[in-house]
């Protein structure tokens, strides 16, 4: 099943985007915005970001799920017009790369697919309660894994995955809950 | 008016009637005032901006918020207590702020039936109302074209209508489908739920957009809220003032002088008015007149007959639910589209009213399982496929009595975060609404069986909780030591003061109240109008 820019806007509409898109854009495509932040500290390349996402989602979701980098970039793009919970992701992901350099010798994304998810497992991103403001596993898990299984599954593509086509958080019409089974 | 805090919050000189809350009864009394008088509204709680309902619906989905969390809910400021057998989750469900917990409510509007307004004559327990249902009918319909009530005159256990739904009902989900042909062998009609949910666009509002998250919040504004009356009464001249939580009510023998009020800078405020109309719900509004004690009034404001606060009443949960072995099509909407009242009239002294709701959103939902699942990839696809898909449930909400044991009172020994003695509500639940519950969850095992389905859960007697609906604890009568409010919700103490809130019903049937507490306030506005 396809996933597309259209579904990353679907995804959006379930939990809103800020109200400076465009920023995320910039920020994206890399156009000399790798200096510090308003904290003073060096956040992580906007491109490393992107990557990270894009490498997380390829754990995180189910192999009969494609087109996973148009979407999961369209979807950052949107998340990172809030500025506050965009400060939180560039610290989740940073991380997230500093474990996977410190245990594994390179960044989350150059690892092999295996290995990233054993990576957030060691971490223990797969037991935590997401916490916006937790340890390391409880960031990890809020602002890139459940980040990315909110944004599958609150979209019709990944609702449909699941048999539910207009899934909570998205407004998908007063139509299908009447329908039947296909 | 306009604005979160107009002119710095102080008070408005001239005022003529004084509102003190900002949910659907203030709202209502301070539309119908405004444009023929000076009307300031007085909220505890801020005006929250429309734009984030999007983030506040996350909130809703997310795990890492409880429910308080999606409208801002503050622990020191909302501290409660309850100190009877049963824990009462005050928070659960409540909203303080402008639109007060309409904000976070199902939205379902019946009206009561004609026998709740006569208990004890029809069925031999509890007061009678002082009003019957052909007093408050009219109100009924205008309060159904106010909040915008989606709905179909197919109930035949409904009192009688003078005129049609303002929007047509939502159709039945393909559950309801299901459920019907069960029904149908056992001879239990089935018919449609009235929402104040917008089926269509009306008053200038979207129609439902099917988000799925109605309870605890509407991103779209299909579903009824009060900011909708409150932005009217601003309109025709009202001034509201957020984050102005009323300390006391400032007060001579028979008459309020002035709302005292504090403001988030710590500065404390007097709004003098004509009229006071104290609309802060079934726990805030006795809370209120039991902390304006006073030399005259050592017992509280309005308490003349020593039954502010008491009586207190909620609807009791009932419910049941199983997996049936094809898909049933669950969690598209969050609201009802199908109910049964056919054993609401069969009450007596032994069993209560209820009625049945058929749930079009029974069992786990997708996302929300996989934010909390423990696995990811294959594995959660795989689970969620499992779980996802078979579910049905059944609801019921149950009369409970008054009894003078289950009141809301102060709790001396906490303090909110302005030094006030916290609300302390202590539930009682009497024989008869634990009978019932019995009952209810008989009816559903019965539907549920014939339907073929595996029963997994039920809620009965032993863990019933309540539905949040606050009632009895300014009770409605004509006799001054027996009751608070009069048939207009008058206090009977005070010639200026009005207490509208579902604390005035003297019995609580088992529909949901709002509508209920809509057409009491529209008939207490005329009053109040009348008396200026």
């Amino acid at each position: 099943m396809e996933l597309t820019r259209r579904d990353a806007a679907a995804a959006l509409a379930a939990v809103g985007a800020g109200g400076a898109v465009a920023f995320g854009v910039d920020r994206l495509r890399g156009d000399g915005s790798d200096g510090p932040d308003a904290s003073g500290q060096d956040p992580p390349a906007e491109a490393r970001l992107r990557e990270t996402f894009v490498a997380a989602a390829e754990v995180l979701y189910p192999s009969e799920v494609s087109g996973i980098g148009g979407f999961v970039e369209g979807f950052l793009e949107g998340r990172l017009g809030r500025r506050d919970h965009a400060d939180g992701i560039r610290a989740a992901v940073g991380a997230l790369d500093d474990r996977a350099v410190s245990w594994y010798g390179e960044r989350f994304a150059a690892l092999a697919v295996e290995d990233r998810d054993r990576l957030l497992r060691e971490i223990g991103a797969d037991t935590a309660e997401e916490d916006p403001e937790g340890t390391t596993a409880e960031r990890v898990r809020y602002y890139v894994v459940n980040e990315l299984l909110l944004a599958l599954y609150a979209s019709p593509t990944g609702g449909e995955l699941v048999g539910l086509e207009n899934p909570q958080g998205h407004p998908g019409g007063t139509e299908s809950y009447r329908r039947g089974p296909k | 008016m306009s604005g979160s805090a107009p002119n710095g919050r102080r008070p408005v000189s001239g005022a003529d009637v004084c509102v003190v809350g900002a949910g659907p009864a203030g709202a209502l009394v301070a539309d119908r005032l405004a444009a023929e008088h000076e009307v300031v509204v007085l909220d505890a709680g801020p005006r929250f901006d429309p734009a984030d309902r999007l983030e506040r619906q996350e909130r809703a989905i997310r795990p890492a918020y409880d429910r308080p969390d999606v409208w801002d809910g503050d622990d020191e400021r909302d501290a409660h207590s309850a100190s009877g057998d049963r824990f009462y989750p005050l928070n659960h469900a409540r909203v303080k702020g402008i639109g007060g917990s309409t904000l976070h409510w199902q939205g379902m509007v019946m009206r009561l039936h004609e026998d709740d307004f006569a208990s004890g004559s029809e069925r031999g327990v509890g007061p009678d109302w002082p009003i019957d249902y052909g007093e408050v009918r009219p109100y009924y319909a205008a309060a159904e074209r106010e909040l915008g009530v989606a709905g179909s005159d197919d109930n035949p256990y409904a009192p009688p209508r003078e005129e049609p739904y303002p929007m047509p009902a939502f159709a039945p989900s393909y559950s309801d489908g299901l459920f019907a042909d069960a029904c149908e062998a056992l001879e239990i009609d089935m018919h449609s739920v009235p929402n104040a949910r917008n089926s269509e666009r009306y008053d200038g509002r979207s129609a439902c957009v099917g988000y799925g998250t109605c309870q605890p919040v509407c991103p779209a504004g299909a579903k009824y809220d009060a900011t909708v009356h409150i932005e009217r009464a601003e309109s025709k001249g009202a001034t509201v003032i957020d984050r102005a939580p009323v300390q006391r009510l400032e007060h001579g023998v028979d008459r309020v002088r002035a709302a005292v009020y504090a403001t988030p800078d710590g500065t404390e405020y007097r709004q003098t008015a004509e009229a006071f109309v104290v609309a802060c719900g079934g726990v805030e509004t006795p809370r209120l007149l039991l902390l304006s004690d006073s030399e005259h009034y050592p017992d509280g404001l309005a308490n003349e007959s020593g039954l502010v606060g008491r009586y207190f009443m909620d609807h009791l949960f009932a419910g049941t639910g199983g997996v049936l072995e094809e898909p049933t099509r669950q969690n598209h909407v969050g609201f009802l589209t199908s109910e049964s009242h056919q054993f609401y009239d069969d009450a007596d002294g032994e069993i209560g009213p209820f009625k049945l709701e058929f749930f079009n959103y029974g069992g786990p939902s997708p996302v929300e399982t996989a934010l909390s699942a423990d696995t990811w990839g294959e594995d959660l696809l795989d689970r969620l496929r499992q779980d996802y898909g078979t579910h049905v449930g059944m609801g019921a909400l149950v009369e409970q009595l008054p009894r003078e044991d289950s009141y809301v009172g102060l709790d001396p020994d906490r303090t909110d975060d302005h030094g006030n003695p916290v609300p302390d509500v202590h539930w009682t639940v009497g024989d008869r609404a634990l009978r019932t519950i019995e009952r209810a969850n008989e009816v559903q095992e019965a539907i549920l069986s014939e339907l073929g389905a595996e029963i997994t859960w039920q809620v009965g007697p032993d863990d019933t909780g309540p539905a949040y609906h606050h009632m009895g604890t300014t009770r409605m009568g004509t006799d001054p030591e027996e009751s608070v409010v009069d048939p207009r919700l008058r206090t009977h103490d005070l010639g200026n003061c009005w207490l509208v809130t579902s604390g005035a019903f003297p019995t609580g049937g088992a529909v949901n109240p709002t509508l209920t507490i809509a057409a009491l306030a529209l008939r207490a506005a005329k009053d109040v109008r009348t008396s200026l």
